[in-house]
């Protein structure tokens, strides 16, 4: 279970930073997705994994009883899920605009900005 | 008296949703949010001398004790740091009411700035590194929605390559969290100080600080990794871009401070601080030769910022209380007269049309109150005295002397020099020269009431610049007092975790 989680949470890092450094737009939407819930799976495995052992207190007991799994790392992915995909939604959203006023979604034909000086353009 | 470490979060947070449903109602926009910046800079003085007279204040949310809750920490260096939000949230506020049209306002504009404010202050305050990420994005989806906001295809593509790399940088981040706490079992900062000595797994602690330096460092733009700011700040409206030249890269600068001054103590900070004397030299001397090359006014501050940036990361490498104290007062300076100077090029548009150095000209003769206030903000960012820039400059560089750098101290005085010539430049080709007569398109929209609005904000920060040249004294004793307690971690720790509710 451990080296499962370990492979996906590896394959999943290998697959977003290969998408990011696509040149497409969605790819790059995808890569950032893929590196999003990487760091999700690994935080998750951070917390201890243990099956069927909820973290709860027993009746009786004063604190948990081993094994269990720690809750707050996966607190600490909800959070962060929800974050990621209020960001998400809205890369989505702007680069489809970009992709929509800009004519192109090749991050390499997107080079106005980076130009040294344009001596007709330049409107704020 | 704890609820003063709150305001400065809640108020721009209530403001922001108080004003969702005046969405036809700028007037009501602009009024409630020139009255929260208002009242957020009297709550930031407040904490100010507070935390001054009476130490670090601490707040545990919900009354859940240090470390298992959510913690925000006000000591010197957070409360100035929040102090200067609200003087540059005030002064944006202003300039905000006499340079952004009614079809940005009618998107959320002033909510907007609100809640980038609330992220910013929330950055500032917390005392867990979770949070630390959770403010972080709540800055960034702010500033995302500020730069895209309009539409104009520059600023969409400044605004792609900003979000890419922002949410890059944020998925390290949490990378290096789920490591940290994998590790070491707590995220609280208090209380990582206290643990992590005891760690015996030196090798992945590495990782996590040069994980977080990766992060910080995106979002302060140091040397490798700064690219995307020249490449997206030019693009919105000039507040939009002050705000963000002023604050956003001094958010990234302070969690470097913070989390390599009180988190990491040991081995790792110092393997760090060698990593940022090589990168705070860089720094320097790439922003400055980038901005020798530009001739758009608003792409030339920006590889300034990336510039200015060097010599906060130097003040954090060297770590002695003088440098911090240098560290501290440089960043506040520089958030000061950068803003100015933005707000100053969104004054030199407004009256001419243009940005570009080459088409504009000649407004010594008909702007001289502008010339005098561009005089000063860019002469203190150049460090010549009496001006703030200079006793922020001379600290550092006396720290970097005393501390034996000399290769770094060189480079920053000669990149101070680059600074000066490269000033000059904007002075000689914006105000001295003959006006070109290439175009004259001053927008006959902007009355004469409003451009009243743009000078005030910038007359007020030059205010603060010419303050702090001249009484030096007092604002040396702040700063060192911030550095003293900054590098105090034991005193941060008993206050964090020590005082229970």
């Amino acid at each position: 279970m451990t080296f499962l989680l370990a492979l996906i949470t590896g394959l999943f890092y290998a697959a977003g930073i290969y998408l990011l450094l696509r040149r497409s737009l969605v790819k790059v939407i995808f890569g950032i997705m893929f590196l999003g819930h990487a760091a999700n799976m690994l935080i998750f495995s951070t917390g201890r994994l243990t099956k069927g052992a909820p973290a709860f207190v027993p009746e009786g007991a004063q604190a948990l009883v081993e094994p269990f799994a720690d809750p707050l790392p996966q607190a600490l992915i909800l959070t962060a899920i929800v974050i990621g995909f209020g960001l998400q939604a809205f890369a989505i959203v702007l680069f489809r605009r970009s992709y929509e006023e800009l004519g192109t979604d090749d991050v390499d034909a997107m080079r106005t900005t980076d130009r040294i000086e344009q001596v007709g353009g330049g409107e704020s | 008296m704890k609820l003063l470490l709150v305001l400065p979060i809640l108020l721009p947070l209530v403001t922001a949703l108080v004003m969702l449903p005046f969405r036809e109602r700028s007037g009501v926009q602009r009024g409630l949010g020139l009255g929260a910046s208002l009242v957020q800079a009297v709550v930031a003085v407040a904490l100010l001398s507070r935390v001054y007279a009476g130490g670090i204040l601490t707040l545990q949310a919900g009354g859940w004790a240090a470390p298992f809750g959510i913690t925000l920490v006000a000591d010197l260096l957070s409360a100035v740091m929040v102090a200067a939000t609200a003087l540059i949230g005030l002064t944006t506020s202003i300039y905000s009411l006499g340079s952004i049209d009614r079809e940005r306002e009618r998107f959320f504009f002033h909510p907007l700035m609100q809640l980038l404010l609330v992220g910013i202050n929330g950055a500032f305050l917390t005392g867990d590194l979770f949070n630390l990420y959770v403010w972080f994005e709540v800055m960034l989806i702010s500033s995302f929605v500020l730069l895209a906001l309009g539409g104009t295809p520059r600023q969409l593509e400044g605004s792609v390559k900003y979000v890419t790399i922002n949410l890059l940088s944020s998925a390290i981040f949490l990378s290096a969290v789920g490591i940290l706490y994998g590790v070491a079992g707590t995220l609280n900062m208090a209380d990582l100080s206290a643990r992590l000595p005891m760690i015996e797994q030196r090798n992945l602690l590495s990782v996590v600080a040069v994980l977080l330096l990766v992060t910080f460092g995106v979002k302060a733009a140091i040397f490798p990794l700064f690219f995307w700011l020249p490449a997206s700040y030019h693009t919105p409206p000039v507040a939009v871009s002050a705000i963000f030249a002023g604050l956003l890269t001094k958010v990234g600068v302070y969690a470097i401070m913070r989390v390599f001054t009180t988190v990491f103590t040991g081995p790792e900070s110092e393997a760090i601080f060698r990593i940022l004397l090589w990168i705070a030299p860089l720094t320097m001397v790439v922003g400055v030769l980038g901005a020798a090359a530009q001739y758009d006014l608003r792409k030339l501050l920006s590889f300034h910022i990336v510039s200015q940036i060097g010599y906060m990361l130097f003040a954090i490498a060297i770590q002695s209380p003088l440098a911090i104290a240098g560290g501290l007062f440089y960043i506040v300076h520089n958030i000061i007269a950068k803003t100015s100077l933005f707000y100053i090029s969104g004054i030199v548009r407004h009256k001419t049309g243009a940005f570009q150095l080459k088409k504009i000209g000649g407004l010594y003769s008909t702007e001289p109150l502008l010339a005098a206030l561009f005089l000063v903000s860019a002469l203190a960012l150049a460090g010549i005295p009496p001006l703030s820039g200079f006793w922020a400059k001379l600290m550092v560089i006396r720290a970097g002397l005393e501390s034996e750098h000399y290769f770094v101290t060189a480079a920053a005085l000669v990149v101070s020099l680059l600074t000066l010539f490269s000033m000059t430049k904007i002075w000689n080709e914006a105000f001295w020269k003959d006006d070109p007569g290439v175009i004259k398109v001053t927008d006959e929209a902007h009355g004469n009431g409003r451009t009243a609005l743009l000078y005030l904000p910038v007359v007020m920060l030059c205010g603060v610049i010419i303050f702090f040249g001249l009484s030096f004294e007092p604002v040396y004793e702040l700063s060192a007092r911030a550095a003293g307690q900054l590098l105090d971690v034991e005193s941060y720790r008993n206050a964090v975790l020590g005082g229970g509710l």
